[in-house]
């Protein structure tokens, strides 16, 4: 039994201008311990599906479809109801830990608030359990630094304050958006050590949003690929990186400046991302596609499976797709 | 490609002073030391990349190179004549030759100037005798070598993409045929797919217009993409500068090797197989930074010299140097 | 290679959006601020045409017809004062010169606050501490006793109003101003012109000047109301214009004293103020809600 099934997950939002379909159809499963990551560049609405999915849009956001947790559609789920589940059963972490964390109350503070809200422990228990936690995320000297106020802590510390935050109530799924993206490069290599050390010894499923794939490629067992609203490609990273079939997902890696690869060119995806309030019709990604045809500037091709647990979304078949030679 | 070195940098200092921490008014005042003995030479035609983490110093480097900030101390030798201490009239002479290109596309433009104004600019500036019909030409010609439409001139800034807004950006830096560029940070606020065309844009013009570049960035891959020599900052100091491939092959300095190490690289395999070399502790703060070498707080190899000699930049072979007593 | 996603183009140059075509469909899009500007038209228009249309003059005192009540009869819609002066008509040459003042004064001290504000902010250091002290020490003055003295030692000349009217009212602009000019100070096309090497003075003009366009609208129009008042007061101290001129802050006054015989002499000017102060505001709330930045 799949922890979270996601069905036909669709987000719109009403503006002046236009409605805004932030999100088209968004299909997966995630398994108990599994890592998923979600992959796309602005305008995918990768970060407004799990928004979503936790009832945290802005208010002129609507959603709709399924997104079934423990039998129950976390979609229009009752605010108290889903403020059961948020920050017990799952858990969020964002891209700015500034400005997630309340600057005026103490990391105590704010620690101990989630845990006597969910598990009904007294000041003193919840004291405890914080600190024990701090020490898991590596904070050095945790219980003097409980007392501290955000500010005074560096941003890799923050960004770990926030995980332990998350993690307090032991959540069965940890969401993070974007959480290294603001961080520097060798902070970002201890966060990403912390969550790969912390999924092994608490076997929390995680949700890991972002547009590195060099952070997919390290942490997450199943990568969903987005853009323009829409799953394009969805499948384990093994194959996703070695074999990838869809034309973005091919884009998207021979655009991608490698370490590993001695500098030959880089070949960019030309256009421009979609703009959501006045999306292509058919296919989003088809006017930026070498591959595109007639037919996907009218169709927008449903998402189906090539082998079990291999999804992608595209018209033209897997051998048809234009794969270069992979880099010098 | 000529050899002729244009731009030379002799140990430069940004230094700020800044309130102390109790903030009474007799308490003596700290310093933050932005940038703290930077020097490198630049020759024309080539791309020098300064990578570094946060607090490294290499904005301000950039801004202490074209006076936007007022360097400490320290020599600017900019086509052979000293810049340290001319006046406004040199400065505004040498930028016409030294142009920059900014991080936030969209925030380095004028909200309420169209596109061919914003291009503009710089020639109405730095040549004062144009009419405005050879602007004109000028600024379309500029648009089309950088892949904006033509027909766009009139537009606003927030009508176009950040992609987009940053080719506006280059097209502004580019129209005065300068001789060196600053890149700060051009493509860390840009998609991925975006990215790369940005990325061969600025190659192919910097080939055509024979343009030296400073890249700064904070992605070692994309530096690798667009630079000859690599320079790794770190606390406003020089750890490492180098040949591309030397530093990329065999990096010296152990920062270096930690940097090198942690970035992500977008393979499951190589990723899971790798051993990261993880630093202690955080980046500290350049208002107070360590004795001796900055980095021996976190390094790995660190010894008790380390933090009572600062190690000079020392050539380790004909196009590597790296700052460290045991490189 | 495909090409972006934008319609086929003209061979003409497309006309951009500008920030202000944006402001203004916004605007436009707030009714309570497009009746109020309809509104403020009128009674403008009703205050500069509607003495020469109407047969009555402001000045002409008819003493067979003494607080009259409004009637159509003669063509006193308002009523007439205590003295047989058709209020219509009184009414529409106060409103000229309550309204004229207003324009004057505030365009003073608008100009006097923007050049204040946008020195002292862009220059900064020690002269902007200087300059903004000056400026909390005018707040600190009581402006009616200065106001009182000035009108007494100078006399009550046209000019002599406005110009003391000015001097109290330009320090809200200054403080704005000079808050904006910080912030587009910092902003980096501002340090984009610099590495260009655009020098100081042409920074402010092509590019601070026109980012501070938008919050000067909307502070005019917040000091528009102000400065009308601040005459009306004076008129009502006796210390504005002088007779036979007159304003609505006199015609208030003369009102007062016979409330409760004739309330149509307080009623009709004292409405006629409010109405153009609301109307007013609510141009004002619009231009802020069309400029605000955020909502692009």
């Amino acid at each position: 039994m799949p922890l979270l099934e996601v069905n036909d997950l669709q987000v719109e939002f009403s503006t002046h201008d236009a409605n805004v379909r932030a999100v088209n159809g968004v299909n997966f499963t995630l398994e108990e311990g599994e890592t998923l990551g979600i992959v796309g560049e602005s305008g995918s609405g990768k970060s407004q599906s799990v928004l979503a999915m936790l009832g945290l849009l802005a208010s002129n956001g609507r959603a709709r479809g399924r997104a079934m947790y423990r039998g129950e559609n976390l979609i229009g789920m009752s605010d108290r109801a889903m403020n059961r589940i948020r920050g017990n059963r799952l858990s969020m972490i964002f891209q700015d830990p500034m400005s997630s964390l309340n600057p005026y109350l103490t990391i105590e503070r704010q620690m101990t608030e989630v845990l006597e809200l969910h598990k009904n422990v007294t000041r003193r228990e919840a004291k405890k359990r914080a600190i024990s936690m701090l020490e898991a995320v590596r904070i050095p000297e945790a219980a003097h630094r409980i007392g501290q106020y955000p500010h005074e802590l560096s941003g890799g510390m923050r960004q770990r304050v926030m995980i332990a935050m998350a993690l307090l109530c032991e959540p069965e799924v940890l969401f993070a958006d974007e959480p290294t993206t603001a961080l520097d490069v060798t902070v970002q290599a201890q966060i990403l050590q912390l969550l790969r050390n912390l999924q092994h010894d608490f076997g929390t499923s995680i949700v890991l949003i972002t547009h590195d794939l060099g952070v997919v490629a390290g942490l997450c067992e199943k990568v969903m690929v987005m853009y323009g609203g829409r799953v394009m490609e969805q499948c384990d990273a093994a194959t996703l990186f070695a074999k990838p079939s869809h034309p973005y997902t091919i884009g998207l890696l021979r655009a991608l400046p490698r370490l590993d690869h001695a500098g030959g060119e880089l070949t960019g995806i030309p256009g421009n991302p979609p703009n959501m309030a006045h999306p292509p019709a058919g296919c989003p990604f088809h006017e930026r596609c070498a591959d595109a045809s007639d037919e996907c500037a009218v169709d927008a091709p449903a998402l189906k499976a090539v082998e079990t647990g291999w999804l992608r979304a595209c018209h033209r078949p897997v051998h048809q797709v234009t794969k270069e030679a992979s880099h010098v | 490609m000529s050899d002729a070195t244009i731009l030379s940098v002799r140990d430069m200092r940004v230094h700020f002073q800044v309130k102390s921490k109790n903030r009474l008014p007799w308490a003596p005042r700290r310093t933050l030391k932005a940038v703290d003995g930077v020097s490198f030479e630049l020759k024309a035609g080539e791309t020098l990349g300064v990578v570094g983490e946060s607090g490294c110093g290499k904005s301000t480097l950039s801004r202490a190179i074209l006076n936007l900030i007022p360097a400490t101390a320290g020599d600017i030798v900019w086509m052979g004549a000293t810049l340290s201490g001319a006046s406004a009239r040199e400065w505004h002479r040498v930028r016409g030759d030294v142009q920059m290109i900014f991080q936030d596309p969209l925030a380095s433009l004028d909200p309420r100037m169209t596109v061919g104004q914003i291009i503009a600019e710089p020639l109405v500036e730095h040549r004062p005798g144009m009419d405005k019909q050879e602007i004109d030409v000028r600024v379309r010609a500029m648009m089309a070598k950088v892949g904006l439409r033509e027909q766009m001139i009139n537009r606003y800034p927030h009508e176009f993409s950040g992609g987009q807004c940053q080719r506006i950006g280059i097209a502004r830096a580019l129209i005065v045929e300068p001789k060196l560029v600053i890149c700060d940070e051009p493509v860390s606020a840009l998609d991925v797919s975006i990215q790369a065309q940005i990325v061969n844009l600025l190659k192919s013009l910097q080939r055509e217009m024979k343009l030296a570049l400073i890249f700064i960035a904070h992605d070692l891959a994309v530096v690798r993409h667009i630079s000859d020599r690599v320079m790794v900052m770190y606390l406003g100091r020089v750890m490492e500068l180098a040949d591309k491939h030397a530093l990329y092959d065999t990096p010296r300095h152990p920062y270096t090797r930690a940097l090198l190490s942690a970035v992500p690289v977008p393979d499951p395999a190589v990723e899971r197989a790798k051993t990261v070399q993880i630093l202690s502790g955080d980046i500290p703060s350049p208002i107070d930074p360590p004795s001796g070498c900055v980095f021996h707080t976190r390094c790995p190899m660190a010894q008790a010299r380390c933090s009572q000699e600062v190690p000079a930049l020392r050539a380790l072979g004909a196009d590597s140097s790296a700052a460290c007593l045991f490189a | 290679m495909k090409s972006a996603s934008l319609a086929p183009m003209l061979e003409k140059a497309v006309a951009g959006r500008s920030p202000w075509q944006d402001a203004r469909a916004r605007f436009l899009r707030n009714k309570a601020a497009v009746v109020s500007l309809i509104l403020l038209v009128l009674i403008t228009l009703a205050c500069i045409v509607g003495p020469w249309l109407l047969p009555n003059e402001f000045d002409s005192t008819d003493w067979n017809a003494t607080s009259v009540a409004p009637t159509l009869a003669n063509w006193h819609l308002f009523g007439t004062d205590d003295t047989g002066r058709d209020l219509l008509v009184r009414c529409l040459i106060g409103g000229r010169v309550s309204l004229m003042i207003g324009a004057l004064a505030t365009l003073t001290s608008v100009t006097l606050g923007i050049v204040w504000g946008a020195i002292a902010g862009f220059v900064g250091g020690r002269i902007d501490n200087a300059m903004m002290r000056i400026v909390d020490m005018m707040y600190a003055i009581p402006y009616l006793l200065i106001a009182i003295l000035m009108v007494t030692l100078l006399g009550r000349e046209f000019y002599l109003v406005v110009i003391t009217i000015t001097i109290f009212s330009w320090m809200d602009m200054a403080r704005v101003v000079r808050g904006q000019t910080l912030s587009i100070r910092l902003k980096e096309y501002v340090e984009a012109a610099r590495a260009i090497g655009v020098p100081t003075r042409r920074i402010i003009a092509r590019h601070v000047v026109p980012n501070l366009l938008g919050i000067v609208a909307i502070y005019t129009t917040v000091t528009v109301p102000a400065v009308i008042l601040t005459e009306s007061v004076l008129s009502f101290l006796g210390l504005g214009v002088q007779e036979p001129m007159t304003s609505w802050g006199v015609l208030i006054q003369d009102g007062v004293g016979v409330m409760e015989s004739s309330p149509w002499i307080l009623l009709f000017p004292a409405a006629l103020l409010s109405i153009t102060l609301y109307c007013i505001n609510f141009v004002g709330d619009g231009l802020r809600d069309a400029l605000d930045p955020k909502d692009r």
